[in-house]
């Protein structure tokens, strides 16, 4: 089986590589990047005028199987990351039941297997239940294919157990990825704390609540020498923090959302529960923090936190709604408005911070080697084009949920075609 | 698309202006009670109260009875929400009898924001969580108005637990768009920095002396314990500091009022002696409430 991908600009920023080139996949490996490949036996796509990279990868995604079907499956999920250009995601693992044991892990493993477009990798939870009490099977579940733990969706509130959380994980060198909020401080919280929260009388989540967690766990991490990861980092504070843990050498990284680079609360339609999610957007200021943290590489990545949730469940009193939006189709436009068209980062850098760095978050190696093109690499490929202006309308997503509040945005560029071990899974309208 | 009343914040001076005007001109004089209109016979006003309320229903039910409406009232224990039916099924169910206006309040900040964008029928706001009291803020300056003439120039101190208040938020909005002079004052827990920059005008004060110093109008808030999710201040230690007495009247003007949306907890956040002093404008209030709703109601219902 081969595929050859002719005459599109090949961008891997792992190997450096940015020119025009062919890009040859052949039994679900890379085989071979360079100019005039032979296409001897190979099915040829022609991608001239498009970009070819490395597939996207997502390490913090919401699948809801098992549990919440009506809002989203592992075969839909993947399906939606698929048009957003991913071939692999890593999905989080607040599911029901939570995903804090060997039978959970492997059911995901399974299913995505038998149904999934793409390669879906699950997060283990850190504690039984994801309660934050008593520590999950975590070798087991790692052992069955999961990538890392997470409480995702939750804190670990006590000190005590994300210390022997990390010491876990570092014997078993995968990252402790965090949700940091402090619930103390956040409690009953609707949207961020600022002066819109007070005027339109919901209830404030501080910054600080994100930024006591953050110190926390660093605090920690070194203690434990854990690798350890801040999940959708949102406030200034927060950005500082993992930058100056950088600074010192310790195995501290985070990522933004699409979500927190481009919306502030300024940008909320009051009572609309498709700004609602968590982290709240913040003020102008952090959004901009963020923004810089991702421009110096103090934020390692960007994720999607891609949260379904079905329409009534979303069609409520913006305080009884849940938190969350669905993100895997816009990530490409938005971060590409943000951060590309703007001029703040380079295109191969963008392509970066959804390939060989998150690549590097998880630390897949060997087999599993990913996030570049390189011989022997995983053959997941992403082509988009980095300017076509398109619209985005949810109501064509193919999520099952359709919380978002880009629908209506017009993007200037897209996913084009999404290739995993070879294979085409997705690719657009008229492509 | 025909307009209710969601808040105060989105609505011009003038139109407050007619609303107060016309209001004036439904207030009884002496012993009489509302004179009925009847301006909007064959109409219907559903009434939707998702949070308990006697107070406001029963004014909007006068109000409404007084024009030669009809009503509906629905209250959250008696509806379908307890049986767990969404918002947006419950209030479409409604609107399928064609009522010309729904009334509502609800427990939920935004709640009737939120419907606004998914009905067609207009919707007063009698109440959103702690966000705003649109009717409530009319009242009390039709109150103000009948009592100080006017309302520019004057010096208003709100007290008590503005944090959680609507009254406070849609008064601050109102007040502000006259240049009226506002004092916000509790203890720290309950008054955000925040709301200094809800609207011009306002500064923020933690001691009650200089709140009520020279003001024209005290208006005096409930402590909202049902809404307060942390240890609030004990009852004997808030009236100390936040309590009205008769001694802080003598630092205000001495034609000054008193106000209070109610209902009012004596002994907590105001002395029997100003509750029921001259300068106390409470039933004032209440009877203002009836006529500012007949003004309110009417334009919605003849648009």
């Amino acid at each position: 089986m081969k595929l050859l991908i002719q005459n599109g600009r090949v961008i891997c920023p792992e190997t450096g590589h940015d020119a025009v080139a062919d890009v040859l996949i052949e039994d679900g490996r890379i085989a071979g990047v360079g100019p005039g490949l032979s296409t001897s036996g190979a099915e040829v796509i022609d991608a001239a005028g498009l970009v070819v990279a490395p597939g996207f990868i997502d390490i913090h995604v919401h699948l809801r199987e098992p549990g919440f079907e009506h809002a989203e499956t592992i075969e839909t999920g993947a399906q939606a990351a698929a048009a957003g250009g991913f071939t692999t995601v890593c999905c989080m693992p607040n599911t029901n039941p939570v995903n804090d044991s060997v039978t959970v892990t492997k059911y995901i493993v399974e299913t995505a297997r038998r149904k999934a477009a793409i390669n879906v990798f699950p997060i283990g939870a850190i504690t039984k239940g994801s309660n934050g009490e008593e520590l999950a099977s975590i070798g087991s579940m790692i052992a069955a294919g999961a990538v890392a733990i997470s409480d995702d969706g939750k804190p670990v509130m006590n000190a005590r157990v994300i210390r022997r959380a990390m010491e876990t994980a570092r014997a078993l060198d995968i990252p402790v990825i965090e949700h940091c909020e402090d619930l103390n401080l956040s409690a009953g919280g609707d949207m961020h704390e600022c002066d819109d929260s007070v005027r339109l009388g919901l209830r404030g989540i501080p910054s600080a609540s994100e930024d006591v967690m953050v110190a926390r766990d660093i605090i920690l991490a070194e203690l434990t020498g854990v690798r350890y990861h801040v999940a959708h980092i949102s406030t200034k504070n927060a950005v500082a923090m993992v930058a100056y843990a950088k600074q010192r050498g310790l195995r501290v990284t985070a990522e933004a959302t699409q979500h927190h680079i481009a919306l502030d609360t300024g940008h909320m339609k009051p009572y609309d529960s498709a700004y609602k999610m968590k982290p709240p957007l913040r003020c102008e200021h952090d959004v901009k923090a963020v923004v810089d943290g991702v421009v110096s590489g103090a934020i390692d990545c960007l994720a999607t936190d891609h949260a379904p949730h079905a329409g009534d469940d979303k069609m409520q009193e913006f305080e009884r709604c849940p938190f969350g939006i669905i993100g895997l189709e816009t990530a490409l436009g938005v971060s590409l408005e943000v951060l590309v068209h703007s001029g703040l980062i380079s295109l191969p850098r963008l392509i970066a911070l959804y390939t060989s760095e998150p690549a590097r978050v998880i630390g897949w190696k060997n087999e599993l080697a990913r996030g570049a093109l390189k011989p022997g690499y995983v053959g997941d490929v992403t082509v988009f084009h980095p300017e076509y202006p398109w619209v985005y309308d949810v109501k064509n997503s193919l999520s099952k949920s359709s919380n978002t509040p880009f629908s209506g945005r017009t993007f200037q560029g897209g996913p084009i075609l999404t290739i995993v071990g070879g294979q085409v899974v997705w690719r657009a309208d008229g492509f | 698309m025909p307009k209710g009343l969601l808040g105060i914040e989105g609505i011009e001076r003038d139109e407050i202006e007619q609303i107060l005007e016309r209001a004036r001109a439904f207030q009884p004089h002496g012993g009489q009670t509302f004179a009925k209109v009847n301006t909007c016979t064959g109409r219907l006003v559903v009434n939707m109260f998702f949070e308990n309320s006697t107070r406001t229903r029963s004014s909007f039910e006068i109000a409404a009875k007084r024009l030669g409406a009809d009503t509906l009232s629905i209250t959250a224990s008696g509806s379908s929400v307890s049986k767990g039916e969404s918002l947006v099924d419950t209030i479409n169910t409604l609107v399928a009898m064609r009522p010309s206006a729904i009334v509502m309040r609800h427990a939920a900040s935004g709640a009737p924001h939120f419907l606004s964008r998914h009905l067609t029928t207009p919707i007063v706001n009698a109440g959103d969580g702690t966000h705003e009291h649109p009717t409530q803020a009319l009242l009390d300056a039709r109150t103000i108005l009948d009592r100080c003439g006017r309302l520019e120039g004057l010096r208003v101190a709100i007290i008590g637990d503005i944090a959680h208040s609507r009254v406070a938020r849609s008064n601050i909005h109102l007040l502000a768009k006259f240049g009226v002079d506002l004092v916000l004052c509790g203890p720290p827990m309950l008054l955000p920095r925040e709301m200094a920059r809800v609207a011009s005008g306002v500064t923020l004060e933690y001691d009650l002396r200089r709140a009520v110093k020279d003001a024209d109008v005290i208006m005096m808030l409930r402590v909202q314990l049902e809404r307060i999710h942390e240890p609030a201040m004990p009852a004997g230690e808030y009236f100390r500091f936040y309590g009205l007495r008769q001694e802080h009247m003598a630092l205000a003007r001495p034609d000054a009022i008193v106000m209070h949306p109610g209902p009012m907890n004596r002994g907590r956040e105001i002395s029997s002696e100003v509750a029921d002093s001259q300068q106390s404008m409470i039933l004032n209030q209440v009877e203002n409430g009836v006529s500012v709703r007949m003004a309110v109601l009417e334009r919605v219902l003849l648009q």
